[in-house]
């Protein structure tokens, strides 16, 4: 199995990838080049490679005439900063133009950790959910992460890839599907549906097996596409479970939770919660206690799947 | 407080913002060491601020723009007396006050929140503009990088500020000539910055930033109508040879050796 990773790394040595073979490639950063991991491919190919300095609404722009020039942009800094600072620059300059730029967005979530709530983005999904004709990708491995990146390249129009910077275990095997819209069933079980994306799959994988010692089958599904959305999934598990926890590492108002209420409003009466960053910002610390503290662990999404069943203490 | 008294002092500081850094293993060793004289010369010599009364309403303001410096700017308030020393070892854990970027709500003494780089200038352009508006006689001081100024925001706060004859702003910038990817001429060249900031309608000045009497010489009135600029020059990294004028230790923690090493060039031991 290919080793631990960054989710960045992973991202750079896919950009080094997919350069050799598509020459109308170009990357772009914002001063963030060590941190993203673009800078594997400036050290690839420096022609190809164009630093901003701290300027990200200029560079989102940049990307935008590089895309209708011929090019297919990869444009990169931290998630807060791309599609934060410059989202009115992605909202009309890229995607009101379905431009073909692709933005891969690192550090992520509040697994960034010590920098604190000023740099963790815990509404990039939300922002960049309301575009029409985006594409938001959020890959939960280093394996995912490449399929990412070439899937994107793949696809006409903009698409934000999500990056994390903890390194994780890969989940996913290289025979995994990674079809873009189409979220995956991870574990199959029939009393509860824990659906999750990015880093939180894993956790959600490791609260299945909590749930199956106490005689409850959870199935996971991983969503490592938030737009388009796969509303035929979501129904699905609505009808086989009965119950459907989401759990994201970005608020639960307007991201994965927000996403699955909207398909499950009107047209399934599923038990259902949202596991995820509730209404507040985050703070500085240790990833793993700031996810102890946000309920981002396993032993939460168990209790709390416990809980809507009405089994357990709750 | 002398000037033999204050180069102590900086060391020690110094030493302080290491040791900070060393514990929490993140954080950013060379824009705090290279912006701790600019610092000081406003916590220790120019700015008015009272420690008792840190929301006072007629202190000067001071906005650590470049916000990742702010293990700086910590240990210098702790030294002033904001908060306790020892809150500094606590620095970027989940249960401090002391955030990994500046916190106005969470840290006496922190006038503006800042971290996203950009923003903190235009904040004080807001302070300085409320000041005038109040008929206040405050100054505002704002403390930004010089790859910072790469952002267009920057550009916007100096055009606002020269346009309001913000003469009770000044934006002393911390020119250590890096960035994270590197050299800012190498990363995105600014030319002649000063002369940029000139041309917006800022009076400009230099200062040797790592000279405090320098920095405070340069602070002084006769910029009647117009933003003062500063560009205070300063070594990235200063005080610890291994660090200084190296991009590398932009970020970077440093492990049980490099620590003992900074430490013993700044005159200290590790336990003291
Ligand atoms: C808007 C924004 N973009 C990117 C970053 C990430 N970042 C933190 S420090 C830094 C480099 C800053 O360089 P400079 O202003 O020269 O600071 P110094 O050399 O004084 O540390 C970058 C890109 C940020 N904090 N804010
Ligand atoms: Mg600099």
């Amino acid at each position: 199995m290919p080793e631990p990773k960054s989710l960045r790394v992973a991202y750079g040595e896919a950009l080094v990838e997919l350069g050799a073979t598509n020459g109308k490639m170009v990357v772009l950063d914002a001063d963030l080049a060590h941190a993203t991991m673009t800078s594997m491919f400036e050290a690839k190919y420096p022609e190809r490679f164009f630093n901003f300095g701290l300027a990200e609404a200029n560079m989102m722009c940049a990307a935008a005439g590089f895309a209708h020039s011929g090019f297919v942009p990869f444009a990169s800094t931290f998630a807060l900063f791309g599609t934060g600072r410059a989202y009115e620059q992605i909202r009309n300059s890229i995607s009101y133009v379905n431009a073909n730029v692709k933005f891969g967005l690192s550090h992520s979530g509040l697994s960034v950790g010590e920098d604190g709530g000023s740099h963790q983005s815990i509404e990039d999904i939300a922002l960049m959910r309301v575009l029409p004709g985006m594409t938001i990708l959020v890959p939960c491995d280093p394996i995912e992460t490449r399929k990412a990146v070439f899937a994107a390249a793949a696809i006409d129009g903009p698409v934000y890839i999500r990056v994390a910077r903890p390194i994780v275990e890969n989940i996913t095997t290289e025979s995994t599907p990674f079809v873009p819209g189409e979220a995956c069933v991870l574990r199959e079980g029939g009393d509860i549906c824990i659906a999750a994306t990015g880093l939180m799959v894993k956790e959600a994988l490791k609260a299945a097996e909590l749930l199956a010692a106490l005689g409850i089958k959870a199935a996971v599904v991983n969503f490592h596409t938030i737009k388009p959305f796969d509303s035929k999934r979501v129904l699905d598990m609505a009808k086989g479970c009965g119950a459907i926890v989401t759990v994201e590492e970005h608020s639960v108002i307007g991201g994965l939770g927000s996403a699955v209420a909207e398909v499950l409003a009107g047209n399934s009466s599923a038990k259902f919660e949202r596991i995820g960053i509730q209404d507040r910002f985050g703070k500085s610390g240790k990833p793993a206690d700031l996810f102890a503290e946000y309920g981002l662990t396993a032993a939460n999404i168990c209790s709390r799947c416990e809980a809507l069943l009405g089994r357990g203490v709750g | 407080m002398d000037n033999a008294s204050l180069t102590q002092k900086a060391r020690q500081l110094r030493r302080d913002i290491l040791k900070m850094l060393y514990l929490c293993q993140s954080g950013h060793p060379g824009g705090s060491l290279s912006s701790l004289e600019i610092l000081m010369a406003l916590y220790y010599k120019v700015a008015k601020t009272d420690s008792r009364k840190p929301r006072w309403e007629d202190r000067d303001r001071i906005v650590l723009s470049k916000g990742h410096a702010c293990p700086a700017l910590y240990a210098v308030l702790a030294d002033r007396g904001f908060f306790p020393r020892e809150d500094l070892w606590r620095l970027r854990q989940i249960d401090s006050h002391l955030q990994g970027h500046p916190d106005m709500n969470k840290t006496p003494g922190i006038d503006a929140s800042t971290g996203s780089l950009g923003q903190g200038i235009s904040i004080a352009v807001g302070m300085a503009l409320a000041a005038k508006t109040r008929k206040a006689g405050y100054r505002v001081f704002c403390v930004i990088g010089d790859g910072e100024a790469q952002e267009g925001l920057v550009w916007e706060a100096a055009m606002a500020a020269a346009h309001y004859k913000l003469d009770n702003l000044v934006v002393l910038m911390d020119h250590n000539g890096l960035q994270i990817d590197g050299p800012n001429d190498q990363v995105m060249g600014l030319g002649d910055i000063a002369a940029k900031f000139a041309a917006f309608g800022l009076e400009t000045r230099r200062a040797d930033g790592h000279d405090i009497d320098s920095i405070a010489g340069a602070l002084g009135s006769g910029h009647a109508g117009k933003p003062l600029f500063v560009q205070c020059e300063t070594v990235k990294g200063k005080g610890v040879s291994f660090m200084e004028d190296n991009p590398g230790w932009h970020g970077k923690p440093m492990n049980d050796k490099e620590y003992a090493a900074a430490i013993a060039q700044l005159g200290g031991t590790v336990d003291a």
